[in-house]
């Protein structure tokens, strides 16, 4: 295995509704969805984004697009409306996710070069 | 109608002020059947409702005109219908003044329904329980706004069914905009929940403009380039009878239409994702797949849906009191100990005002203001770093004394404080509840233009 960042192998794109943030967990590769989905637990979230969020942070998954959502809650200080945040949406906030160590697997048949 | 061909939607907006030029593009060169607008953010029809007090005639689109002065054009000559919810607080006074443009530009004859009654100011009783707070209306701490409800398709479909080329709305579920021209070109029932999840899939796709052809997704390095940014295509919906489609772009438009950025768009602004609450049905995205289909062109799929809820959510906007900003910033060696510095005498000196401020925050600009508490140490010091204060309010007075901060500290601030600005806004809160179905009562009326209210 190697040790990559989030960021190298998903990207993720965060949205709003009231006071609630959703982040999701998008990998490039459909063949990376198996360990991904093992590995970017709600454990692992709520250690990134876990100092931002008031309430739970809930984990789904849409195995058809092969693709995980985080919804946080409590995690835009009041909202659009209300909160004193520059960013009032949240939608820079996607990036933290991407920060978080995985551990990739070689692929079958060893490292190439 | 049960028509068998492929219905063609286009997704002419994603927010209030979106591009105006995309949509002509998609209405010129798009072969399209419909052109859909969505533009109404949660806060956004709370904003033109104060405007519609200001002024009974206003309350709707700020870019109506403008957009349909580009857009009636090309969607008349190649016969394309237009729905939006740019009607937002006042539907009525855009479609007097849709009429007004329509006869202006010469197209006599056009017809134009307004749909109202997601107005429900009227409808609310004071112990309906507000979901964010586990209180009650009457319990809000300031002055009513607006209150709608999340309206269906079912008024867009009977304005459609009385042949209307233009559809004007208030607030309706996003998707909703889509959907409505499937059930009534494709002839569903409005209880085929399967048909109408994978619908409102297609309308989820579709509602946020570029947001699913490239726009938000760039990241250099780690995607694929997005190419032509300035002159990205917004959507298309090519929609078999079965609600499966291929979303797709005008060729030649900038962007990109590809799996990853329909999954970026899918997976935006939702929650559970066996459960995405309509007023329609309740949809669900599990298995929904998202296949390449050709160059910028993607089919989707496999959406479901479960029978629609008894009750429509609906948004109460109330006034929230003021917040205050100020910023200020240092450049070079020492400019983030000198933020800290004046951030700390900065608080000590709001202190008397400190019981009437709900809220008091101070953001470091290139250190922690995107990022927060999540933000970790920088790692070297920052080449500029720039303050930022600001506080909430029911006292508009205090707001201002915020915003006046920095102002304040000319003569004080530590060495070589520059670039102030600062600025005082009314708060709108927003706060959800719900509605038993049969409070709600939508109303469609049909005016000709050129003619009297039919």
């Amino acid at each position: 295995v190697s040790r990559v960042k989030l960021r190298e192998v998903a990207f993720s794109r965060a949205g709003d509704k009231g006071d609630i943030s959703n982040v999701s967990v998008i990998p490039y590769a459909e063949s990376d969805w198996e360990w991904i989905r093992e590995q970017v637990t709600v454990a692992r979230v709520v250690a990134v984004y876990g100092p931002l969020v008031r309430g739970p942070i809930e984990r789904y998954e849409l195995p058809g697009i092969k693709a995980l959502n985080f919804v946080m809650r409590g995690a835009l200080e009041g909202g659009v409306s209300r909160t004193l945040a520059l960013d009032l949406h949240g939608k820079s906030r996607g990036a933290l996710m991407g920060t978080i160590e995985v551990e990739r697997p070689e692929p079958p048949g060893g490292v190439q070069g | 109608m049960g028509a068998t061909t492929t219905l063609r939607l286009g997704g002419g907006a994603g927010y209030e002020t979106d591009w105006i030029e995309p949509a002509v593009v998609l209405a010129e060169r798009g072969n399209l059947d419909y052109l859909c607008f969505e533009t109404l953010a949660e806060r956004t029809l709370a904003l033109a409702q104060r405007r519609r007090q200001a002024d009974p005639r206003d309350g709707f689109n700020p870019t109506l005109v403008a957009r349909m002065r580009a857009c009636l054009p090309p969607c008349v000559r190649n016969g394309v219908r237009v729905i939006g919810n740019f009607g937002a607080a006042n539907p009525p006074a855009a479609t007097d003044r849709l009429a007004a443009l329509a006869a202006e530009m010469g197209y006599p004859g056009l017809k134009i329904a307004t749909v109202t009654g997601d107005d429900v100011r009227d409808a609310l009783e004071p112990d309906l329980p507000i979901w964010e707070t586990g209180q009650t209306l009457a319990d809000l701490p300031g002055e009513l706004v607006a209150a709608n409800a999340y309206l269906g398709v079912e008024p867009i479909v009977e304005a459609l069914a009385a042949g209307a080329d233009i559809i004007v709305t208030g607030r309706v579920a996003d998707p909703a905009l889509f959907l409505a021209p499937m059930v009534h070109e494709f002839g569903w029932p409005l209880d085929d929940w399967r048909r109408l999840g994978q619908g409102t899939v297609v309308g989820h796709l579709l509602e946020c403009s570029a947001y699913v052809t490239g726009g938000n997704y760039l990241d250099p390095g780690f995607t694929e380039h997005v190419p032509d940014l300035a002159s990205i295509g917004f959507p298309i919906g090519e929609v078999a009878p079965d609600g499966t489609a291929v979303i797709t772009k005008v060729s030649g438009t900038g962007g990109l239409v590809t799996p990853l950025t329909c999954k970026a768009q899918l997976v935006y602004e939702i929650g559970d994702p066996a459960r995405y609450l309509t007023p329609d049905v309740v949809a669900d995205f599990r298995g929904v797949r998202l296949e390449a289909d050709g160059r910028d062109r993607v089919r989707v799929c496999g959406g479901g849906g479960n029978a629609r809820p008894d009750s429509l959510k609906v948004s109460v906007a109330i006034e929230d009191g003021f917040i205050g900003e100020s910023e200020v910033a240092w450049g070079g060696p020492g400019a983030l100990a000198k933020a800290r510095a004046m951030a700390e005498a900065v608080e000590r000196k709001l202190a008397p005002l400190r019981n009437i401020l709900e809220d008091l925050r101070f953001d470091l600009v290139g250190v922690n203001s995107i990022l927060g508490a999540a933000a970790p140490e920088p790692a070297a010091e920052p080449n500029e770093v720039r303050l930022r204060v600001a506080a909430r309010s029911r006292e508009e007075s205090a707001a201002r004394a915020v915003a006046g901060t920095f102002r304040d500290f000319v003569m004080v601030a530590p060495l070589g404080a520059g670039a102030e600005r600062s600025g005082v806004r009314k708060v709108i809160g927003l706060y959800s509840t719900t509605l038993p179905r049969e409070r709600v009562c939508p109303k469609v009326e049909i005016r000709t233009v050129g003619g009297a209210l039919a």
